[in-house]
């Protein structure tokens, strides 16, 4: 829709434009937030897609997804074919297809628009805490941080990056892409908005030991991620024990998008299935 | 900056914040439609350098130096692209508003996407056609027929205006420009209910581009109700222009008129309201006891029309036909249930819209999207005083409107602005006015209880219901009435009481849709029915034909007191027999697993043929002397996707011995004929219809009479001849809808995958089979979204959570199964040609089929719509079945 409080769209110029950033700024990447949900207080749109990052990097610590990656060239590198060095990408098809918006949102909406964005359904935040991504945060002032995606998406809609700051792009351990991983979304309707989304994954056989034996990452369900590891795989019930522990009835999301007794069920669920899936418990 | 839109290259700077879909809008292009404004909805879909993209997110100046492709560059009428030839072919389409984005899309799709067509199109809503013609139109199927001189009727002719609707020519209510165009936007109340102590417009007025903020002090106060019927006494007057009093969320407490949206819209973000917040009630039930808030306590009960403004009661019925206690008495087996219907809303893709402007005359000019010019004529020279004649209503092609635009919701305000300021007014409901601000369907509890003996005769049918009208009373007693009458009605036992009330709430306002009462109280009887045929172990379809009314029985429901219903024609028991074979035929999807419940579930609806108190239809056709195409024929009734249009012209075709060709259709304008009552009430064909008979046979008969010799002294002295007709609608028909599912339930997640879906329909002779069966599956695929997912949502304060199509789950193509439709072969002796009304109908009865079959496949029986997967799940764990619960490790 037209944002008609906006007086001016201006290009980013550069790692200077965080120092810029006034009220009633916002970064503009594709689009498909910004444009779908009407704010008065926005004056300037501050165009990111100017700094012209390049979307996919792979190196051997992993891959950086940038900020302005569009879901599109995401879904097309985890598809066609995924890296075979990588096998948990094969997720990243999954958490393309959870959006709810078809292939012609693909084209436009970004990953980073996507996870600041912080809705609890937002499946490029799935896929990021889903592999134990860390997001890097440019910082006014010439600064930057680092940070778990559970602490940047924080609520319903809020997340944790100050006023000027900038997600410039996420990193995907190496070690998380060499194990495999398997993806769970439940919805209200087919092909529909998330409920809840899981994604569990494994190590690579040269890690076991090392690293979690089974990690669970809980989604869509609950309004900021939750991650559970376990240093052994987990029997079914260990999981579900799990699960209850750390999550009551109160802590799952309610939306018109599925009630938290159901998300609840599904949680239990999936993760169940996730686990046999994995693992052949 | 410069652009390249269609292969023309504009000049142009496009405001900071302007999305791609504006700015194409305002080059002409506007084939470009606003279904949502935020992507989900996919009616403005563009291609930017070849590739798709929703234009309503797509910043405009990100277009520049590409190459943007809109549906009117994509093809033409004369040489249009493959796929919208295809879309011609399969007749794609109904009301039209989608298509532009459903044709950019398929034209636009991948191998990858080709491969997966639910998938790449859950970004399309068509709210009309249930997407099978959209199905075949992407496989390349070839549904219309060729016409013959004289034999139109019967086939399946394509819409006239399909090449003009494929290329985005066709012109929609908001697709004009007239020069000194000024825009409205609306203040909104941000309390449930709540009184204006003072309002200061002065810092909105001072907004650059400014032009007129109106308040309650600036309008007219005379008391109307937004709902349109024929008599303007049916519904309660309870509105006001503008309100000092807001009564729900989001009533319209103000105007603006600026030089654009933009300055509207910042406008009514200055003008400051000191609020005296109000005690509000949200539940009917709560709103009926003593003490409650009073949404109309300042109304006088008579003058109002509101049976008891103290206890928030608008309307009420209490009826006893025959002796139910002794039918109860008597009974071997009594069924009973309470059920809980929600408010949807109607979702047409068009949203409400108007234009209001003076001619060279001074002549009041309205163009807005409706079913009603002539009433929401007449209402508004009430209004503002002023002579009808006084006073023009036209539409043009509508967005589709499902009863929602049976409404008076803006063309009173731009009419007031236009005549103030001496300028072409517009104002055009943004999606989120649309779902919060608007109507919707009246949700109502219902209490059903059914007696019948051993054999199955049912011996007495009680039906109690409590209707949430919302603020105001639009439609709500008449909506009450109708859910009182053919829903029971339809079965012959004599002994029925009835107990209705409807209520007023804070809450957003219900009104006219689709079925209007029928859907939700044919849902609560038809499972009711269900449960008794279990408790007798009789075969559900074989009770019906047990029970069912059949000529030479009485319709009784609130009355025994005959109407002027008749059985013009039967087809019931045929559709009854469909459904069983259909069932039975073996075909339909296999079942997913072995973890799935399979059942399956009938329901039954009747619809008499238009509205009580009858309805009015005046229709003219001429010869028009050397025209091309020859004949004209002018009618009242407003094309919104129902295909009217299409049929109109085949009935006068049929009588004239010519092809539907030859007619040019002119419609809902009211400077055409004397009067229409509208398009709603399923009135299309068989009212207005039936004008449209009347005047193609008096033409015929002033041809005959003339001869060639006279209709050449005509020609030659450039006279049209020309034959009229008026139907008042009455006596009416009855016609018939069966649905039949068959469905498989997932215990473990609720989930519910329908394997076979089929309605079998007796609409008499069937006018375009082709049209009539797009309605029964636009029909049962918008009553299936309300089955299952849709519901406008309410907060503890009053306010809708369901804002936008993200949150309002609407059924996509994904959702949608096919359903097969079997026509019943009657010929009507009261209808056109033989035909009965099949539009609202097919609604009906597949929200308690589909609940009969959920309920045969898991035991468990759900008496609250929407059947959403959390719901059945949650139903079926606390009945503790064992595939729903969680499994012990």
């Amino acid at each position: 829709m037209d944002l008609n409080t906006v007086e001016q769209l201006i290009p980013a110029t550069g790692r200077e434009a965080v120092d810029a950033f006034e009220p009633g700024d916002a970064w503009l990447a594709g689009g498909s937030a910004l444009f779908a949900w009407p704010d008065p207080k926005l004056r300037r749109l501050v165009d990111i897609t100017a700094l012209g990052w390049r979307a996919l990097t792979a190196t051997d610590a992993g891959l950086d997804i940038a900020a302005t990656c569009t879901i599109a060239e995401l879904a097309d590198y985890g598809t066609h074919p995924p890296p075979a060095e990588w096998p948990a990408l094969a997720i990243v098809r999954g958490c393309c297809e959870a959006l709810r918006g078809s292939f012609k949102v693909w084209n436009v909406g970004t990953v980073g628009g996507n996870i600041c964005a912080s809705l609890p359904a937002g499946p490029m935040t799935s896929l990021a805490a889903g592999l134990g991504a860390e997001c890097l945060i440019w910082q006014p002032g010439g600064g930057e941080r680092r940070a778990a995606v559970a602490d940047v998406v924080i609520g319903d809609c809020v997340n944790a990056l100050a006023p000027g700051e900038l997600l410039r792009s996420i990193h995907v351990p190496a070690d998380v892409l060499r194990g495999r991983a398997a993806i769970r979304q439940g919805s209200l309707t087919p092909m529909g908005r998330s409920a809840s989304l899981l994604i569990a994954r494994v190590p690579p056989a040269d890690l076991a030991g090392e690293a979690p034996a089974f990690t669970l990452v809980i989604t869509a369900a609950v309004a900021r991620a939750v991650t559970l590891e376990f240093a052994e795989v987990p029997t079914p019930a260990e999981l579900d024990a799990a699960i209850e522990a750390r999550l009551v009835l109160g802590d799952y999301f309610a939306d018109p998008h599925g009630t938290p007794r159901w998300r609840r069920h599904l949680v239990r669920l999936h993760a169940r299935e996730l686990l046999e899936e994995l693992t052949g418990a | 900056m410069t652009f390249r839109i269609d292969g023309d290259e504009h000049e142009a700077t496009p405001r900071a914040g302007q999305c791609l879909r504006t700015f194409l809008r305002e080059r002409g292009r506007t084939g470009v439609k606003k279904g949502c404004d935020t992507g989900d909805c996919g009616a403005c879909t563009v291609h930017v350098d070849g590739t798709p993209v929703h234009s309503c997110l797509y910043p405009a100046s990100r277009a520049e130096g590409r190459e943007v492709t809109t549906v009117m560059g994509l093809g033409t009428p004369e040489t249009p692209h493959p796929v919208q030839q295809a879309f011609i072919d399969a007749q794609g389409f109904q009301c039209g508003f989608c298509t532009a984005g459903f044709v950019m899309t398929a034209a636009g799709l991948g191998e990858e996407q080709r491969a997966d067509l639910p998938r790449a199109f859950k970004s399309n809503l068509c709210r009309c056609t249930g997407y099978r013609a959209i199905h075949d139109a992407l496989a390349g199927v070839v549904n219309v027929e060729r016409d013959a001189a004289g034999a139109s009727v019967g086939r399946g002719l394509g819409a006239p205006a399909g090449p003009e609707i494929v290329t985005g020519r066709v012109e929609f209510t908001m697709d004009d420009a007239p020069a000194g165009l000024l825009h409205m936007a609306l203040l909104r109340s941000p309390h449930a209910h709540a009184r204006i102590r003072s309002i200061d417009t002065s810092a909105a007025l001072a907004v650059p581009g400014v032009q007129l903020v109106l308040t309650h002090d600036d309008v007219p106060q005379m008391l109307f109700s937004t709902g349109r019927h024929t008599t303007r006494r049916e519904d309660p007057d309870d509105t006001r222009i503008l309100d000092v009093v807001a009564r729900h969320k989001e009533q319209r407490m103000a105007a603006v008129v600026a030089d654009s949206v933009a300055a509207a819209e910042e406008g009514v973000r200055q003008i400051v309201v000191d609020w005296e917040v109000l005690p509000a009630v949200f539940d009917p039930a709560e709103a009926l006891k003593p003490g409650a808030p009073l949404v109309h306590g300042d109304k006088d009960a008579v003058e109002s029309r509101i049976v008891d403004p103290s206890r928030n009661l608008v309307g009420e019925v209490h009826t006893v036909c025959g002796d139910p206690d002794a039918g109860f008495a008597a009974a071997a087996v009594v069924v009973e249930d309470t059920f809980e219907v929600q408010r949807i809303q109607h979702v047409h893709l068009e949203t409400h819209g108007a234009t209001a402007w003076l001619d060279e005359a001074g002549r009041l000019n309205v163009r807005t999207s409706t079913q009603v010019p002539f009433l929401t004529r007449d209402e508004l020279a009430l209004l503002l005083d002023l002579d009808p004649s006084n006073v023009r209503v036209f539409a043009k092609r509508v967005g589709g409107g499902f009863g929602g635009k049976q409404e008076l919701l803006c063309e009173d305000l731009v009419a007031i602005a236009a005549m103030r300021l001496g300028q072409p007014v517009r104002i055009e409901f943004s999606r989120e006015e649309q779902l919060a601000a608007s109507t919707t369907r009246h949700p109502m509890r219902l209490r059903v209880r059914i007696g019948a003996t051993a054999e199955g005769d049912f011996t007495a049918m009680e039906l109690e219901l409590l209707s949430n009208t919302g603020a105001y009373g639009n439609h709500g007693p008449a909506v009450m009435f109708h859910a009182c009458n053919e829903s029971i009605g339809v079965y012959k036992v004599p002994h029925k009481r009835v107990d209705g009330q409807v209520v007023y709430t804070h809450t957003v306002p219900a009104g006219a849709l689709r079925g209007y009462g029928l859907s939700q109280s044919v849902y609560a009887v038809e499972c009711v029915v269900d449960e008794v045929a279990r408790r007798l172990g009789i075969d559900p379809i074989a009770l019906r034909e047990r029970n069912v009314v059949a000529p030479g029985d009485r319709f009784v429901a609130m009355s025994d007191e005959p109407e002027d219903v008749e059985f013009g024609s039967y087809g019931l028991d045929q559709c009854l027999a469909m459904v069983r074979d259909a069932l039975a035929d073996g075909s339909g999807e296999p079942v997913p697993g072995p973890e799935w419940l399979v059942g399956e579930g009938v329901a039954l609806g009747m619809l008499d043929a238009g509205p009580p108190g009858g309805h009015h239809a005046d229709a003219r056709i001429s010869l028009v002397p050397d025209a091309t195409p020859a004949y004209r024929l002018a009618v009242g009734t407003a094309e919104f996707g129902n295909g009217t249009a299409t049929v109109h012209r085949q009935i006068a075709a049929q009588v004239l011995g010519v092809t539907a060709s030859d007619i040019e259709l002119v419609a809902s304008d009211t400077d055409e004929v004397g009067h229409d009552s509208g398009a709603f009430a399923s009135a299309g064909v068989f009212v207005a219809g039936r004008a449209t008979l009347l005047a193609a046979q008096a033409l015929a008969a002033r041809l005959e009479e003339l001869g060639e010799e006279g209709i050449s002294v005509a020609r030659a002295a450039a006279e049209a001849i020309t034959g009229e007709g008026t139907f008042t609608g009455s006596p009416r028909s009855v016609a018939f809808n069966v649905h039949g599912f068959r469905v498989a339930v997932l215990p473990a997640t609720g989930e519910v995958r329908i394997l076979k879906s089929v309605q079998a329909v007796d609409a008499g002779t069937v006018m375009n089979p082709l049209q009539c069966r797009a309605q029964v599956e636009g029909g049962t695929a918008q009553a299936l979204g309300a089955a299952l997912d849709e519901e406008v949502l309410i907060d503890d304060e009053g306010a809708v959570v369901t804002r936008n199509l993200r949150t309002y789950n609407w059924p996509t193509m994904a959702t949608i199964p096919p359903t097969e439709v079997r026509f019943a072969d009657t010929h009507d002796a009261l209808g056109p040609l033989g035909a009965k009304p099949m539009s609202e109908s097919p609604f009906n009865p597949v929200a308690p089929a589909l609940a009969n079959a959920i309920r045969d496949a898991t035991g468990v029986r759900l008496t609250r719509l929407p059947m959403r997967r959390d719901r059945i799940w949650e139903a079926l764990a606390d009945a503790g079945l064992p595939g729903a619960t969680f499994p012990a490790s």
